[in-house]
């Protein structure tokens, strides 16, 4: 468990975070949002003292960050950033390599941990643990950068704009990526993004900076249907905002009795998808199945019409 | 190593240099035609070899010495610690490389008398200049992304320098050093005037006895190694770049 308590650094007399509380579960993805300027970043290395608060604590279970030397703390904390931050003189497996041969690992233990990622990560470690970054494409850098911060298998995992420098296929998929390695080691994380989509998509709770203040700290749903403040309204836009609050909703939670004609939808997909098929099909109801195919029963284009508006 | 035209050329001209500096009196033809009264084609005060071996050591004490100074003050301006020092030590620096050479081996004589000693310390305060500014360009211009995340993982401030920085640094660094070393190789010519052993001795002799082979032969010794160091340095410099990820254009295409 992470506790930011009354954090606030000041630059000139200026409050860039100003006196924010907020408690973020283990396990779980939490996403700061703001504009910026906002001072979500400078929260954010807080945490790992990459900026020293001004005023207030950081505690992760229960110890307080400021007890423990920097550098100590940050080998314990993952780090992933915008443009990635590889070493370029190093290969990939030295990069991913370099948390765990600060912690003085043995060779053997760092070499099976670099195989691992690599494999996890969809990167062949025959084919490129000894290429050299440059020789990456922007996806695979991006790939390797988190496998870097999660080498030396951390609890708290920092990802500053992560995805921001990729295109949209493949930022989508890091998502999906991400949120499937964070679940199988229950990592907890904490990203900060200027995206409300990626946040939407990603977070367990969201956290919303403006002026350095936290504006709203909630799950994705309860900000999407009760923003706090006009500046966190805006930040949701009001264009698509039924259609964000149906992706937030599994097919499985809404599934009737009943058979259906046509191409059926898996129970895992979200409403959003259920209902864009719904849309472009023509039809008025879809067969439901399981993963593996297995038919559970229907959803209807009435239902969803039901789900789609700001709850009660 | 692929043999390409300009290495085979090069290391043509470095045997002839070898040879000639062995065997001088095999060029004695080639040398003939620029003297008068049938004064000596090649230089017999002295042995070449021992002449242009002593003028290489000059150059490398003096860069040596300038190379580590320069470095350790770079590193130092850029640390926390030292950034109040910066201004000061630029200007430092900056006014070693305006001194003319010649007005520092006048001033360095009556202090440390004549010989090696004072062309060591001119060629050390001419090479400063160009090392440092280097090694400070490539400390700070390094990629941000790159600091942030080696701090970010947790490596201290001297595992970054010596792991990180001065790595990323280094193609800059060469740079430097070989700027340095092509005008040491050049300058320290002139500390044959006071009674340095060195190449310029052969020029000298050259220019006072009015013997154009002298001052040729002196010369063109001079040039050949100047250009040969050179392009060995520009060499180990891209090895460098290639290594530091640089460079890519060159990699791919």
């Amino acid at each position: 468990m992470i506790e930011i308590e009354r954090l606030t650094k000041r630059y000139g007399g200026i409050a860039v975070v100003d006196d924010v509380s907020m408690t973020i579960e283990p396990g779980t993805i939490t996403v700061i949002v703001g504009t910026s300027g906002s001072g979500k970043s400078t929260l954010m290395r807080m945490v790992n003292r990459l900026v020293e608060p001004s005023q207030g604590c950081v505690r992760i279970d229960g110890q307080d960050t400021a007890t423990i030397a920097p550098h100590e703390l940050r080998r314990r904390i993952g780090y992933a950033i915008q443009n990635h931050g590889l070493f370029p003189h190093r290969t990939v497996a030295q990069n991913i390599a370099t948390v765990p041969t600060l912690l003085g690992w043995d060779r053997a233990r760092i070499a099976d941990r670099v195989s691992a990622l690599l494999s996890l990560f969809q990167l062949d470690p025959a084919l490129f643990a000894a290429r050299y970054p440059h020789e990456l494409s922007g996806g695979q850098q991006q790939r390797v950068g988190v496998a870097r911060a999660l080498a030396a298998e951390p609890k708290l995992l920092l990802m500053d704009e992560p995805f921001g420098a990729l295109d949209p296929i493949i930022r989508a998929k890091a998502q999906d990526d991400l949120k499937t390695i964070q679940r199988r080691f229950g990592t907890t994380i904490l990203m900060v993004t200027h995206d409300m989509e990626e946040a939407i998509a990603l977070g367990d709770r969201i956290a919303v900076m403006d002026k350095g203040k936290l504006e709203q700290y909630a799950t994705p749903a309860t900000i999407l249907a009760t923003p706090a403040t006009r500046f966190v309204d805006d930040l949701l836009g009001t264009g698509d905002r039924a259609f964000r609050y149906l992706s937030l909703t599994a097919v499985a939670a809404f599934v009737e009795t009943g058979s259906a004609e046509g191409k059926p939808i898996s129970q895992e997909r979200t409403l959003r998808d259920a209902l864009a098929e719904l849309l472009w099909s023509r039809r008025s109801a879809l067969p439901v199945v399981t993963a593996q195919g297995d038919p559970v029963g229907r959803l209807t284009l009435d239902t969803l019409v039901r789900c789609a508006g700001r709850p009660q | 190593m692929r043999l390409s035209l300009p290495l085979v050329l090069r290391l043509a001209l470095l045997a002839v240099l070898v040879d000639f500096l062995v065997e001088p009196g095999r060029y004695r033809g080639l040398l003939e035609p620029l003297t008068e009264n049938g004064a000596p084609a090649i230089y017999n005060q002295g042995d070449l070899l021992a002449l242009t071996l002593a003028h290489l050591a000059t150059v490398a004490i003096a860069i040596g010495a300038a190379t580590v100074v320069a470095i350790g003050l770079a590193v130092f301006v850029t640390r926390p610690i030292g950034v109040t020092f910066l201004a000061l030590s630029r200007s430092i620096v900056n006014i070693g490389q305006t001194f003319p050479p010649v007005a520092v081996l006048a001033l360095a004589v009556p202090i440390v008398g004549f010989g090696e000693k004072p062309t060591l310390i001119a060629l050390f305060l001419y090479g400063l200049l160009p090392i440092f500014e280097n090694t400070l360009t490539g400390l700070t211009q390094l990629p941000p992304a790159v600091v942030e995340a080696a701090r970010g993982m947790g490596m201290t401030e001297g595992q970054r320098l010596i792991g990180i920085e001065l790595p990323l640094a280094l193609p800059m660094i060469l740079e430097g050093i070989r700027l340095s070393t092509v005008i040491g190789l050049a300058t320290a010519t002139i500390g044959s005037t006071v009674a340095a052993k060195g190449l310029g001795e052969v020029i000298i002799a050259g220019l006072l006895s009015n013997n154009l082979a002298f001052t040729v032969q002196g010369g063109v010794i001079v040039a050949v190694l100047a250009v040969l160091i050179y392009d060995g340095l520009s060499g180990l410099e891209r090895l460098a770049a290639r290594r530091a990820g640089r460079l890519l254009a060159v990699e791919t295409s």
